[in-house]
C-alpha cells in the first residue's frame, strides 16, 4: 500500500489555500460592508458585544448574565437609546473555554468593531480578552471576574480598559472577621473556600489573616472546586474539628448545597458568607429552615423599598417569570455603568469611554453605589444581612 | 526513510502558502479574526494529525489526547513564563515532555485493547489535568496567564514539521509495521514484529506532537486552566479524526479546517451552536459511519479509475 | 463517629453511582456500546421527576415511576433513532455518536429552558436521627432503600423473566440467540428501557438528595457511574452496583483525609489501576485472547 501521502497533502494544503483566499475576499467583502454599515448606521446605533459562557460548564453564570444583558438593553432602547443612539448588542459564546473567549473577543473588535465588550463571567474567560481589549482599545467590562489579574496584570500594572463590576475586595473578608469577632464573639472558626474562584480563595484569605489578628484560632480550612456537588465528607471533617463559626466564601449554587448539607450533618453553628451567596436560589437550595443563623456580606439590599434593585427584580420578573439572581444583577449592572460612561464620554471613542468609566463616582446601580479604585476594582459599602426563614434581614452597615 | 516523489512539491506549496498568508497579515489585508482563526486551524491540524497516527494507523484507541495538549501547554508555559527562556525552546521542552508522558502512559496501558484501551487513556488523561489542579504554582484551577508569542511562522513550521514527520513515519517500515499492527495485532505479533514496540513508539509521537499543540495553544490565548483540558476537548480531537474518516489524513487534515471553521461561525448563534454542532455530528456517523474520506486520501479519488482498492484497509 | 458518619456518606453517594451504573453496563453488555448519552439520560429523569413534582403536585413514588416510564421510553428512542443504524459500524463511530447524541441532549434541555440550576423542593423533612453518633437523614435511608429495591428489581427481571433470559442471551452470543428465534431488536430496545429508567430514578433520587439539578449535571456522574461499571467488570451487572459503592466509598475517603480536591483523580487512579491488573474488572472473567 504505497500511497502518495505527500500529493494528498499537496491537495489539501491547496485546499488549505482556497480556504485562505476565500477568507481573504470574504473578510475584505465583510470588512467594507461593515465599514458601511457602521457609516450609515453611526448616527443610529451603538455596537456593544457579549462575550460570554453561554454553553459548557458554566453556562448557567453566563445564560443569568446575557438575560440581564438582553433586559438593560431592551429597556434603554425602548427609552431612546445612548444619546439618541440605539444599542445593537452583539452575543458571543465562549462556550466556558477561555480559548474560545480570545477568539470571541477577537471577533467582536475585529469583525464586529464593537464599542466596547461585555463579558466573560469568569475570570478565566475575561482574562483572556484583557490583551485584546488593551490592543484594541475596547473597554471591557467584566460582570462577575473576580481575579485581580483581570484588571491588574503580573506585573502589577493595571490593565487600562477593563474593568469589573463584581465586588472583589478582600475587604468583605475583613467585614467577615470582625463581625465574627465582635459581634457573635467566637473564638474558633473554619474556612471552606471555592478552589475554582480568587474571589473567594482572597475572601478566605483575609478574612483568616483579620480573624487570627482579633485572637481566633482557624480550626479547619477546606476547599471544594465550584459544580461540585457532594460536600458532605468534607463537612463531616469540619464538623469534627469543632469550629464555632464557619466561612464559606463561593456562589449560591453550591453554598446553598453547603448549608443543606452541613445543617444535616448537625453543624449547628453560624455560616458567614459574602454576596456571591446573595440570590433567591438559594433559598430553594439550602431550605429556609438550614438558611437561619447565616449571615451575608452584600452591598444592597433587595428589600429596600427605595433602591434600584427592586425595580429590577420587578421588571425582570415581569421578562422572564422568575426572581434575578447575583449573576443577573451584575449583568444587568454591566450594561448601565456603560451607558452611564458612554453618555458622560459623549462619544463612543474607546479612550473617551475608558477614562468616563475611570471616572464614575457613586453611581447608583442594582448592587449599589459604584466607584471605580485606581486599580479598577469597585468600591461599594458593606451591609451585613442575616436570614431569617428565608427572609433577608438588615443587620449592620460597613463603610469601607 | 524514503522520501517520496511528492516531498518537494509539497515544500514548495508549503512554502507559497506560507508567503501568501504571511504578506496578507503583515500588509494588514486579513485582520487579527482570520489570523487567529488560521493559527487556530493549524493547532487544530497538528492535533488532529497526531491523533490520527495513533489510531487511524497504529489502530488504537486513544481518547485522552488533551492530557498531551496540557502537558505541552503548561510546560512550554513554565519555560517562557518561569525560567523565560525562548519561545522555541518552549515548544520542545513541550513536545518532549508530552513524549515522556506519552510513554509513561503507554507502556502500561497499550498492552489494552479496544474499549479497555480508551478507557484507561480517558482516565490518564484526567489525572493529568487533576494534577495540574492541584498544583498552586501554576495557578491552580485559576489558570495560568501566560504571553501572547504564538504567530503564524511559529504554527505553520510546526504544523509542516509534523506533517512531513507524519507522513514519513507512515511510509516508513516503521509505519508499515503499524499499520500491520492496526490490521491484526495476533497476525503481525506472529510474523515477528514487535507490536507493543511499535505502538509505544506511536503513541510517544502523537503525544510529542500533541505537545507541540499544547504550546502553540497556550501561548494564543493568553491564559490556560485546567479546565480546558478535560474529556471534551479530547472528544473534539478524537472528533476530527474519525470525522474526517479514520486512517485517512488527509480527511483528518480537511476535517479539522472545516470543523474549526464551523465552529468559529457558529460563535455568532450563541443559542442554538452547540445543538447544530452535535447534529451534524450525528448525521455524518449515521449517514457515513467511515467518516467523510473513509481511509481514502484525497489523491486516490484521482487514481480510483486506474487501481481498484485493495481490500483490507478498513480499520475496524 | 466520624468514620461511620464517612461511610454512610459514601455509600449514599455510591448507591447513585451505582444506579446509573447499571444502565452503562447493560448497554454494554449487549452492544458494546459505550453509551456517553446515559448520563443526559439520568438528567432528563432529573427534571422530569422535578416538573412532576413541581408543576403537576406528584408526590415522590408517583414522580420517580413516571420519570422511569418516561426515560424507558426516551431511552428506546434513542436506541431506535440513532444507536440502531449503527449496529454493524465500527465501535469508534457508534461513540462518535453517542457523544453527539449527549450534548445534542444537553444543549436541546438549555435551549428549552436555559442553563439556570433549579432546586428540587423538600419532601421529606430535613430531619435526621443519630445512630451511634453519626447523623443519618431519612432522606438517605429512602434513597439507600429505594436503591437496593431497583437493584433486586433487576436482578429478578433479568434472572426470571423471558425478557431477562434474552437479554443475557443476546449479551452472549448474538448469532445464536438469533438462530433460536430471539427477537434482537426488540431485546435490544427492552435493555435500553430497563437501563435508562433505572438512569431516571437515579435522576430523580440525586434530586431529592442533592437538591440542585442543572442541564450539565449528569457529566460528571456518567463519567464516575462509568468508570463504576468498569471497576465492576463492565457488562456484569453485580459489577456495576458494588463498583458503584466502591467508587462513592473511596471518593469519601479521600476527602475524608482532606485530599478534596484529589478526589476525582483517585476515581481514576483506582480505575486504571484495575484496568492495568485486572482488565476486566473485580467479578469480570479474564477471557483469552483467541486467534
Amino acid at each position: 500500500m504505497k500511497k502518495s501521502k505527500f500529493a494528498s497533502l499537496f491537495l489539501a494544503s491547496s485546499l488549505l489555500v482556497g480556504m485562505l483566499a476565500g477568507c481573504g475576499a470574504g473578510e475584505e467583502g465583510s470588512s467594507s460592508k461593515g465599514g458601511e454599515s457602521s457609516s450609515a448606521n453611526g448616527g443610529e446605533t451603538i455596537k456593544i458585544g457579549a462575550n460570554l459562557e453561554l454553553s459548557g460548564a458554566v453556562a448557567s453564570y453566563g445564560t443569568s448574565e446575557a438575560d440581564a444583558i438582553d433586559l438593560a438593553v431592551e429597556e434603554i432602547n425602548a427609552d431612546g437609546g445612548i444619546d439618541g443612539k440605539k444599542i445593537e448588542l452583539i452575543k458571543v459564546d465562549n462556550k466556558s473555554d477561555a480559548a474560545e473567549a480570545t477568539s470571541a473577543a477577537i471577533k467582536l473588535t475585529s469583525q464586529d468593531k464593537v464599542v466596547a465588550i461585555i463579558g466573560a463571567a469568569t475570570s478565566g474567560a475575561s482574562v483572556a480578552q484583557v490583551q485584546i481589549a488593551t490592543d484594541t482599545k475596547t473597554p471591557m467590562i467584566s460582570p462577575s471576574g473576580t481575579s485581580t489579574t483581570v484588571t491588574v496584570g503580573d506585573d502589577g500594572k493595571v490593565n487600562p480598559f477593563t474593568f469589573r463590576t463584581a465586588f472583589i475586595d478582600p475587604f468583605q473578608g475583613t467585614v467577615a472577621a470582625n463581625f465574627a469577632s465582635n459581634e457573635l464573639k467566637v473564638k474558633t472558626a473554619a474556612v471552606y473556600a471555592d478552589n475554582a474562584s480568587d474571589y473567594a480563595k482572597g475572601l478566605a484569605a483575609s478574612f483568616i489573616k483579620d480573624f487570627e489578628a482579633a485572637g481566633g484560632t482557624i480550626v479547619a480550612e477546606e476547599s471544594y472546586v465550584a459544580k461540585d456537588t457532594d460536600f458532605r465528607s468534607t463537612l463531616t471533617r469540619i464538623k469534627s474539628s469543632n469550629p464555632e463559626f464557619v466561612f464559606i466564601p463561593g456562589y449560591y449554587e453550591e453554598v446553598g448545597l453547603i448549608v443543606k448539607q452541613a445543617r444535616e450533618l448537625g453543624i449547628n453553628v453560624p455560616l458567614m458568607g459574602a454576596d456571591g451567596w446573595d440570590s433567591p436560589t438559594i433559598v430553594d437550595l439550602a431550605g429556609a429552615d438550614a438558611l437561619n443563623n447565616t449571615f451575608i456580606i452584600t452591598a444592597y439590599s433587595a428589600d429596600d423599598p427605595d433602591g434600584k434593585a427592586k425595580a429590577f427584580a420587578e421588571s425582570f420578573n415581569k421578562k422572564y417569570g422568575k426572581e434575578p439572581n447575583s449573576f443577573n444583577a451584575l449583568g444587568y449592572d454591566s450594561v448601565y455603568l456603560l451607558k452611564d460612561a458612554i453618555e458622560r464620554a459623549g462619544s463612543t471613542d474607546g479612550t473617551k469611554i475608558k477614562e468616563a468609566i475611570e471616572a464614575t463616582d457613586q453611581l447608583e446601580l442594582v448592587t449599589g453605589l459604584y466607584s471605580v479604585d485606581e486599580n479598577h476594582h469597585p468600591i461599594k459599602s458593606a451591609v451585613i444581612i442575616e436570614f431569617v426563614d428565608g427572609k433577608q434581614v438588615f443587620n449592620t452597615k460597613v463603610n469601607p | 526513510m524514503k522520501k517520496s516523489k511528492q516531498f518537494w512539491p509539497f515544500i514548495i506549496v508549503a512554502v507559497l502558502v506560507y508567503a501568501v498568508v504571511q504578506i496578507l497579515i503583515s500588509t494588514e489585508i486579513i485582520n487579527q479574526f482570520y489570523s487567529n482563526t488560521l493559527i487556530l486551524i493549524a493547532i487544530n491540524i497538528i492535533l488532529a494529525v497526531s491523533l490520527h497516527l495513533v489510531i487511524g494507523i497504529t489502530g488504537q484507541f486513544s481518547i485522552g489526547h488533551a492530557g498531551f495538549l496540557a502537558v505541552g501547554a503548561y510546560l512550554s508555559a513554565i519555560v517562557t513564563m518561569k525560567l523565560h527562556l525562548p519561545f522555541v525552546v518552549a515548544i520542545i521542552v513541550g513536545g518532549i515532555v508530552a513524549a515522556l508522558a506519552g510513554l509513561i502512559v503507554g507502556i502500561p496501558s497499550l498492552r489494552l485493547k479496544g474499549d479497555y484501551l480508551a478507557i484507561a487513556t480517558l482516565g490518564f488523561a484526567e489525572i493529568i489535568r487533576i494534577v495540574f489542579l492541584n498544583i498552586d504554582a501554576v495557578g491552580g484551577a485559576a489558570g495560568m496567564q501566560v504571553s501572547h508569542l504564538t504567530t503564524w511562522t511559529y504554527a505553520f513550521v510546526c504544523l509542516v514539521i509534523t506533517l512531513v514527520v507524519i507522513v514519513n513515519f507512515t511510509n516508513s517500515r516503521h509505519g508499515l509495521a503499524a499499520i500491520s499492527v492496526r490490521e491484526n495485532e495476533i497476525a503481525s505479533d506472529a510474523m515477528g514484529i514487535n507490536t507493543t514496540y511499535y505502538k509505544v513508539i506511536a503513541f510517544a509521537i502523537g503525544s510529542f506532537f500533541a505537545g507541540v499543540a499544547g504550546a502553540l495553544f497556550s501561548h494564543n490565548f493568553y491564559i490556560i486552566q485546567p479546565s480546558q483540558f478535560g474529556f471534551l476537548k479530547s472528544f473534539d480531537i478524537l472528533i476530527f479524526v474519525v470525522l474526517g474518516g479514520l486512517g485517512s489524513l488527509s480527511g483528518a487534515v480537511l476535517s479539522a479546517i472545516l470543523l474549526t471553521v464551523v465552529s468559529t461561525y457558529l460563535q455568532g448563534y450563541p443559542e442554538t451552536r452547540m445543538i447544530i454542532y452535535s447534529l451534524v455530528l450525528i448525521l455524518v456517523m449515521l449517514y457515513r459511519p467511515k467518516g467523510l474520506m473513509g481511509t481514502m486520501e484525497i489523491t486516490d479519488y484521482f487514481k480510483l479509475w486506474r487501481t481498484p482498492k485493495g481490500g483490507g484497509q478498513h480499520g475496524k | 463517629m466520624e468514620w461511620l458518619q464517612q461511610l454512610i456518606n459514601g455509600i449514599s453517594l455510591g448507591s447513585i453511582y451505582a444506579l446509573i451504573a447499571l444502565g452503562y453496563t447493560m448497554v454494554y453488555g449487549i452492544i458494546k456500546l459505550i453509551n456517553f448519552a446515559h448520563g443526559d439520560v439520568f438528567m432528563v429523569g432529573s427534571f422530569i421527576g422535578f416538573y412532576s413534582i413541581t408543576v403537576f403536585g406528584l408526590g415522590f413514588f408517583p414522580a420517580l415511576i413516571l420519570s422511569m416510564a418516561a426515560c424507558a421510553l426516551f431511552g428506546v428512542i434513542i436506541e431506535r433513532i440513532a444507536y440502531k443504524r449503527l449496529r454493524n459500524a465500527t465501535r469508534i463511530a457508534a461513540l462518535i455518536t453517542a457523544i453527539g447524541v449527549s450534548l445534542l441532549i444537553e444543549y436541546g434541555v438549555i435551549y428549552i429552558r436555559g442553563a439556570q440550576p433549579e432546586a428540587y423542593p423538600n419532601i421529606f423533612s430535613n430531619k435526621s436521627f443519630e445512630f451511634l453518633g453519626a447523623q443519618i437523614s431519612i432522606q438517605s435511608v429512602l434513597i439507600l432503600s429505594v436503591s437496593v429495591v431497583l437493584m433486586i428489581l433487576l436482578q429478578f427481571i433479568v434472572h426470571k423473566t423471558k425478557t431477562g433470559k434474552a437479554m443475557r442471551a443476546v449479551s452472549h452470543d448474538v448469532e445464536a440467540a438469533k438462530l433460536m428465534g430471539i427477537n434482537v431488536d426488540n431485546t435490544i430496545s427492552a435493555t435500553f428501557a430497563i437501563g435508562s429508567a433505572l438512569a431516571g430514578a437515579a435522576g430523580v433520587i440525586f434530586g431529592v438528595y442533592y437538591t440542585k439539578i442543572d442541564p450539565l449535571m449528569g457529566v460528571i456522574p456518567g463519567l464516575k457511574a462509568f468508570v463504576a461499571a468498569v471497576l465492576g467488570g463492565i457488562g456484569i451487572i453485580p459489577g456495576a452496583m458494588v463498583g458503584g459503592l466502591v467508587l462513592g466509598v473511596v471518593e469519601t475517603i479521600v476527602s475524608a483525609l482532606g485530599f478534596s480536591l484529589w478526589r476525582d483523580a483517585a476515581a481514576f487512579i483506582i480505575l486504571i489501576l484495575i484496568l492495568i491488573f485486572r482488565p476486566s474488572g473485580i467479578f469480570g472473567k479474564n477471557t483469552r485472547e483467541k486467534v
